[in-house]
């Protein structure tokens, strides 16, 4: 709906993209934290967003508000194309051959929910496996421990190498006949690796099972093409890729979606109802209970054009070119860092330990510098079990983030050695 | 931190050298919890005698405001009947929570804690131990209160 007003690539601009152009399309970097200029570093947490996007949703809502596929009048209508619209922009976006392979959802969690209830239950039984990662964020562990205690099913894991990657090496013996799904980060938020998906959606199906991806990090932060990845289903957020909250959804394979079940019942995802019982519509509006957040999507979608005006391998090659600049920097300041160091099979999400000052400690004393990072153990305490650590601090880097700002943050750790010698 | 600079210095001060941080042998009281945001881990230890907290110790790992305020604790509480450590353990909760103005005597060292209550996501670093001491009191013996659910 939106015109695309986005930043032009100026040559010679880090990774093709103008970074300072793109900060002017984000009020909130201008805000200071105390005398100090705000350095966001945790985008991995959640993204600012641009104009263009509190715009459409604030245009949505002021001039074509009314509930979607409902209203037999004009505002409904304009309702209804706007939230299909988005659908639209959404599957192209991930490389989806229609629209309604789209469930919209109000974010990964609810995602991989979804497929861990609709999928799980109605296809897992005692003897059967579901295999997850140790670096998986607990929304993609918490939904199948729910399952597997429900169908009987068996949770195994993938452990992790020292140097953060998916230890391969006993795959043969994890991923069997008995194996009917395999659940899997495409970037993980904790340690910022990237998975080999078409590798394990290869293996995955050579052995009948199917496989489901949380791209809640990797669909902000690297091109996507579901098909080639021959992916089944990939939960992604909206709120993480310069989308507002509640806003994400499900991708799957017709075939797929079309043998789960709903999670939610309601209005909407019927076809008709009976004293005893209902017919369900098919996907992906049988998913869609209820009222969604017909806004939010809408503002999803101008992200998404947002996204695509700058080119994702535009902002893949940012990201791994800032990424590699803070992990030079940072090793060379005397951090410990967790998860791979070459920035080439990585996302930009730096877990590290900083000597010894406790993550929460280093963020606090960051915050006074106006460097915002997160600290904590990054809802992946398996992955903190795995190195030791009940914590870490991470810094996370996005479209709109500079060379200086690393700087800004190395600057600052040196305040916190300081105050801690 | 905005913390002031002597206040600072009293939380590392403790943070670098925790005072009773060891094991208590044979203690009748001891408890454990701890903090899943940041992994921050407290265990307390007291002997009770004649009512009051004769001996009291911690063990554990975190951040600079838990465990200085855990090493602030054991001082503040050594020799205390029951009920004043208890109302000592109420009144520093108040002070956390901006309801108490701490009284300098009283309050000694931990005083230094009050920056903190700028940091909301940071108070429950700051109480943790005072939790683990209220729940050793209780004689209730495992952590706080409702077991967690399991699935
Ligand atoms: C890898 C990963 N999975 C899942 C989530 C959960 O996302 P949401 O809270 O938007 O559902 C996150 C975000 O924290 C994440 O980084």
């Amino acid at each position: 709906m939106n015109e695309r007003t986005v930043s032009v690539k100026t040559a010679g601009a880090v990774g093709g993209l103008d970074v300072g152009a793109i900060r002017r399309d984000f009020p909130i970097l201008s805000r200071t934290v105390g005398e100090h200029p705000l350095v966001f570093l945790d985008s991995a947490a959640t993204s600012q967003k641009p104009n263009q996007v509190i715009d459409a949703e604030a245009e949505f809502t002021r001039h074509h508000n009314a509930n979607a596929h409902r209203g037999i009048h004009m505002l409904g209508e304009e309702a209804t194309q706007a939230y299909e619209g988005a659908r639209a922009t959404v599957a192209r976006f991930l490389g989806a051959p229609e629209p309604e392979t789209i469930v919209f959802t109000r974010g990964v969690t609810e995602s991989m929910n979804l497929v861990a209830q609709g999928w799980g239950r109605t296809h897992l039984r005692e003897g059967d496996e579901i295999l997850i990662t140790e670096m998986e964020h607990h929304s993609n562990i918490v939904p199948w421990q729910m399952t597997a205690a429900v169908t009987g099913a068996t949770l195994r894991y993938i452990p992790l190498t020292d140097d953060g990657l998916l230890d391969l090496s006993q795959l043969g013996s994890l991923l069997t006949e008995r194996t009917k799904i395999v659940s899997v980060t495409g970037m993980s938020n904790a340690l910022g690796t990237i998975t080999p998906l078409r590798q394990l959606a290869d293996s995955a199906h050579a052995v009948g099972a199917i496989i489901a991806v949380d791209a809640a990090q990797l669909a902000p932060h690297s091109p996507i093409d579901v098909q080639a990845l021959d992916v089944d289903l990939l939960g992604f957020t909206g709120h993480k890729m310069l989308g507002p909250t509640a806003s994400g959804g499900l991708y799957g394979k017709s075939d797929v979606l079309e043998s789960m079940e709903p999670m939610l019942g309601g209005g909407e995802m019927i076809h008709e109802v009976f004293h005893d019982h209902s017919t369900y519509k098919s996907a992906p509006f049988k998913f869609e209970a209820g009222t969604m957040p017909i806004a939010q999507q809408v503002g999803l979608a101008a992200a998404i054009d947002y996204l695509d005006g700058l080119g994702m391998a535009n902002v893949r090659a940012h990201e791994e070119e800032i990424t590699r600049y803070a992990l030079d920097r940072l090793l060379d300041a005397g951090a410990t860092v967790y998860g791979p160091k070459d920035a080439s099979i990585r996302g930009g999400a730096v877990s590290f330990w900083f000597k010894d000052v406790h993550p929460h400690d280093l963020a606090t004393i960051l915050n006074e510098q106006g460097v915002a990072i997160r600290a904590g153990h990054h809802c992946a305490q398996l992955a903190m079990r795995r190195y030791g650590v009940p914590a870490t601090a991470r810094a996370s880097f996005y479209v709109y983030n500079t060379k200086d700002e690393v700087d800004a943050l190395v600057g600052a750790l040196d305040h916190a050695q300081a105050i801690f010698s | 931190m905005a913390l002031d600079d002597i206040y600072k210095e009293v939380i590392l001060d403790h943070y670098k050298n925790p005072r009773n941080k060891r094991e208590l042998p044979g203690a009748e009281l001891q408890c454990h919890a701890n903090n899943p945001l940041c992994g921050d881990e407290i265990t307390v230890f007291a002997h009770v005698d004649g009512g009051a907290v004769a001996e009291v110790t911690f063990q554990g790992a975190g951040c600079s405001i838990s465990q200085s305020s855990a090493s602030m604790m054991t001082e503040a509480v050594t020799g205390v009947k029951i009920g004043d450590a208890r109302g000592l353990a109420e009144r520093f909760r108040g002070m956390m929570a901006g309801d108490v103005e701490p009284a300098e005597d009283e309050f000694g060292d931990l005083v230094a804690l009050k920056g903190v209550v700028q940091y909301p996501i940071r108070i429950k670093c700051a109480v943790l131990a005072w939790d683990v001491l209220q729940e050793a009191l209780d004689g209730a013996g495992s952590a706080s209160g409702a077991q967690p659910h399991t699935v």
